[in-house]
């Protein structure tokens, strides 16, 4: 806390300098830059720290999952591997155990791909459809449900677990990829609809009205209309499916069973297994694996991430 | 014209509303009819199957006098608390920075901003193994020759929920940072060069100018933070597993409990029926100062 107070008046005198010599001489063309300021230390400075701090547990994961655990009993966990081994990569991915079952990660891995893409499919599907009802063919009532909607996304998702139970049960869906998959694009409507709603609403009426007149109707203005205009606002939301839904862990252990888990509930049961000798590489690198998809997703959308964020923070 | 439009309107429409079924599904069935299910099921002795059997408020009785469920809530206030200032403090602090026109700033924004990407079992698992007394950050301090350096957080109940919360917010700052950034950078040019015309130095601008008219994005973090905090259970489950015992319990995780491991389902709808009432609390007066408040400016 001081340090940052230091840094404001630091950088404020730096930059009352500056302001001075600029008025004395004339505001002609760039002003000179010096490197090295005392406010640039401190601020790069502090900037540096606080990145490493957080790089720090992706180094400490990436670097045990590299090593022996001979060298992990022996050795301090911010060490570079002495000898770089692969095999706990493999193992975590093939071989680890939950429970009985010894098939490693890779079932987890695939059970959540198999959950990814139809609910990420099926809520997009819906959600922007519904978004463009809400936003071009408003009819009585729609805003009211819209608003429980919405409202709804506040309820703690525990309120609501128990009655989804049932109510899979009742159409035999309980326990089933199936189930999830509903489960899912249920809760991933409120800040879809909310996505979509407020993109469409933002297209200029003029091109919907042309459409109107031209014949058009619902399907025809939104496949040939609408949809193709906004292909970003599809990322946005795939973006922020894929990572959410990848992410879920509450979900998948109530609405699934054990050999149809997601991955990271078959992590959590690897790593937090009670049984047998914990060994940390190959749990690392399980870890790793499971975090890899949303952070690939991130870091290849990049921008269109933070909007995603951004779009699911701004309400209303 | 507008007869012959009529029909075609009405036709329209049912498309419509066809289209916002599975909205009126959701918001009508799953929202309100399982929101008044469970509410109405925590006044019945459930055990194992919901029954209609009606006690009266002996859950929220047993509950209140639960030693498990007054940890969770003490839990939950520690890390809530501490986790709105921290995040709110930090990720303004961070956002001020990466907004003084430095180089980089890109990069350095994707590095505050990955964890977010990572599930809360990733995180709770990562930073459980850099906790580790045995071979984390304990014990790499005392090899370095500090020999009584004590740091064990998730073996010490006292202080376990603190070590939740480092990783917590390693989570989710980036996240306050970046709805910080977008803010400072929604805030007009001009404002800071009068500022700096009438000589206010950088600190002061930020408190008394910039913050203020930040309002809106500092609540809209408050909201987000919030309700977050109020669904922490992945988070415990990977990284403590609500130990050591019972002493890093979270309301979610209890009613998690109640419901699918202890079948004790009437305590599990009571639990979670006050977790909505805090929900409520904390999420009306914010809708009223925001929409009830503007409609009546406007």
């Amino acid at each position: 806390m001081d340090k940052v107070a230091d840094l404001n008046n630091n950088s404020l005198s730096a930059q009352g300098d500056a302001g001075d010599r600029s008025v004395s001489e004339g505001p002609r063309g760039e002003k000179p830059k010096r490197v090295l300021t005392r406010r640039n230390i401190i601020l790069y400075g502090t900037l540096i720290v606080v990145a490493l701090y957080y790089l720090l547990p992706l180094y400490v994961m990436v670097v045990t999952s590299l090593k022996g655990m001979p060298e992990i009993r022996l050795g301090n966990i911010f060490s570079p591997p002495v000898e770089v081994t692969f095999a706990p990569w493999v193992k975590a991915w093939s071989e680890a155990c939950t429970g009985l079952n010894c098939e490693g990660l890779s079932r987890g891995f695939w059970n959540s791909v198999r959950i990814l893409v139809p609910s990420v499919v099926l809520s997009i599907a819906i959600a922007s459809v519904n978004g463009y009802a809400l936003a071009n063919w408003r009819f009585k009532g729609a805003e009211l449900f819209f608003t429980i909607l919405i409202v709804g996304a506040f309820i703690p998702y525990q309120v609501m677990i128990y009655p989804i139970v049932i109510m899979l049960r009742e159409i035999g869906l309980y326990g089933s990829l199936t189930g999830l998959v509903l489960v899912h694009t249920v809760f991933g409507m409120p800040i879809l609809t909310l996505l979509f709603r407020n993109y469409f609403a933002s297209v200029p009426e003029e091109l919907f009205k042309a459409a109107r007149v031209d014949g058009a109707g619902f399907w025809a203005i939104y496949f040939r209309i609408m949809l193709p205009m906004s292909l970003p606002i599809f990322v946005v939301a795939i973006i922020l499916q894929v990572t959410g839904i990848w992410n879920d862990f509450l979900f998948g252990v109530i609405y699934t069973k054990p050999d149809l888990y997601p991955m990271t509930v078959q992590l959590n049961n690897i790593v937090n297994s009670t049984q047998g000798v914990k060994e940390y590489n190959v749990n690392m690198a399980a870890t790793i694996l499971t975090g890899l998809v949303p952070l690939c997703v991130y870091f290849v959308s990049g921008k269109l991430f933070v909007r995603g964020i951004a779009a699911g923070a701004v309400k209303g | 014209m507008a007869v012959a439009k009529r029909p075609f309107r009405w036709h329209r429409n049912l498309s419509a509303k066809v289209a916002a079924i599975p909205m009126i599904a959701t918001a009508g069935i799953v929202f309100v009819g399982g929101t008044a299910w469970t509410v109405l099921y925590s006044f019945t002795s459930s055990k194992l199957l919901p029954k209609e059997k009606f006690v009266g408020l002996a859950q929220y009785e047993r509950l209140w006098s639960s030693n498990k469920w007054l940890i969770s809530i003490e839990n939950l206030a520690i890390y809530g608390a501490l986790s709105l200032v921290f995040a709110m403090v930090v990720g303004f602090l961070l956002a001020a920075l990466l907004d003084r026109k430095i180089r980089f700033e890109d990069t350095f924004r994707t590095i505050f901003l990955y964890p977010f990407a990572l599930s809360f079992i990733v995180t709770g698992l990562a930073w459980q193994w850099i906790l580790n007394p045995d071979f984390g950050v304990q014990n790499v301090v005392r090899s370095m020759g500090f020999e009584n350096f004590n740091f064990d957080p998730l073996y010490n109940p006292d202080i376990v929920i603190y070590g939740v919360l480092i990783a917590g917010l390693w989570h989710e700052t980036g996240l306050i940072m970046c709805l910080m950034l977008a803010g400072l950078r929604g805030i007009d040019e001009d404002i800071w060069k009068a500022s700096r015309v009438d000589g206010i130095p950088v600190w002061k601008t930020y408190v008394f100018i910039v913050i203020p008219m930040m309002r809106g994005i500092f609540i809209t973090a408050l909201v987000l933070i919030a309700s977050g905090i109020i669904k922490v259970y992945d988070l415990i489950v990977a990284q403590t597993g609500g130990g050591p015992g019972i002493a890093s319990e979270v309301p979610a995780k209890y009613v998690y409990d109640a419901m699918f491991l202890s079948q004790n389902l009437g305590q599990g709808f009571a639990a979670s029926t006050m977790m909505l009432l805090s929900v409520v609390i904390v999420v009306v007066p914010w809708a009223y100062l925001e929409f009830g408040g503007k409609s009546r400016r406007g």
